[in-house]
């Protein structure tokens, strides 16, 4: 339990220490234009080293998360809202495990 | 002009606070099914406010990863808070104060962020909190209905509900790679090495294979395609 603690300390120190530094220490504007950028693209790096792989077992088995994933694929690039991709994909994810 | 009107934050957060409610209600799912009890999941959401962040968190507590993993990988996964941050600076009342701002600064998060840094010049701390209020209650009562609901629902619908978190992170990359070349190709730079990452024979954590990814595809992004001046997001 201890250690679980410890765990969610670290976690929330950083995270917060990240959203809190900017605002509290610094008031000027980025100029070196490699950091900018870097920083730009950070977010979409992450959420595509944590979805891919993880989203083709996501829902228990292989071809069911493998249909729920093409479903999301095909919504999201359509411009669908998150919870409309989120949802539809479950849903397919688990119609699949019913009838596969 | 400043928007600093709380009741105007509290509208703007509800379709936030719903959308957060049924992510974090998978997260809750996610927790309960590694052995996390559903109180350390609503301590997790309350405290951490982020989703990404969070669900590696997970895995990596759920992996028995060291405390260095875990503080590297929500550096690296929450550095765009950073740069959102730092965006805010820009942002708020000039004449907001040392605790407001650190109070302030606790609820930024992508979609907050995006509304208030998009829809307004300028806002208030009054306008912040009613922003961020409702956004903060759906995040942690999702997780802990989640939680709770994980022993009573089938296991069906409980595998079904765990695409949702990624399906979500789907709608957020798509849209922008399918708009910019950029993107698409740092999407897909993380996408691939995290795959190969997961084929080799070698146990690396999760959390280290995501910094690494990150590290490689951003940088490869920056290097490849500088943007110009002012064209943050």
């Amino acid at each position: 339990m201890t250690r679980l603690f410890t765990y969610v300390a670290v976690m929330a120190g950083v995270t917060y220490l990240i959203r809190c530094i900017p605002l509290l220490a610094y008031r000027k504007k980025i100029t070196n234009q490699f950091v900018q950028s870097f920083l730009y693209y950070v977010p979409y790096a992450v959420l595509g080293a944590m979805t891919f792989p993880a989203i083709f077992t996501s829902g228990g088995e292989l071809i069911p998360s493998l249909l729920g994933t093409g479903t999301a694929i095909i919504l999201a690039y359509q411009k669908r809202s998150l919870i409309t991709v989120a949802i539809a994909a479950s849903v397919v994810v688990y119609l699949a495990s019913l009838f596969l | 002009m400043i928007q600093n009107n709380f009741r105007q934050g509290l509208q703007d957060g509800v379709p936030i606070a719903l959308g957060y409610c049924s992510v974090s209600f998978a997260f809750g799912i996610m927790c309960v099914n590694q052995g996390i009890p559903v109180w350390i999941a609503a301590l997790i959401s309350l405290t951490n406010l982020t989703s990404a962040g969070q669900f590696a968190g997970l895995g990596i507590m759920a992996a028995g990863g060291s405390l260095l993993e875990m503080a590297l990988s929500q550096f690296i996964i929450n550095l765009r808070y950073f740069l959102m941050s730092l965006t805010m600076t820009q942002k708020v009342d000039p004449e907001m104060n040392t605790p407001e701002r650190a109070i302030v600064a606790y609820g930024i998060t992508d979609e907050i962020f995006a509304l208030s840094s998009s829809k307004y010049n300028g806002v208030g701390f009054a306008y912040m909190m009613g922003l961020i209020a409702l956004p903060v209650l759906g995040w942690t009562l999702g997780t802990i209905l989640g939680g709770a609901a994980s022993s009573i629902l089938p296991m069906a619908i409980r595998d079904a509900l765990g695409i949702m978190i990624y399906g979500m992170f789907c709608a957020i990359i798509i849209p922008p790679a399918r708009k910019e070349r950029s993107i698409l190709v740092v999407v897909l730079i993380a996408a691939i090495t995290s795959c190969i990452f997961q084929l080799l024979p070698i146990e690396i954590g999760s959390g280290f294979v995501i910094i690494l990814c990150t590290l490689l595809a951003a940088g490869l992004g920056a290097f490849l395609f500088p943007i110009k001046q002012e064209e943050t997001r």
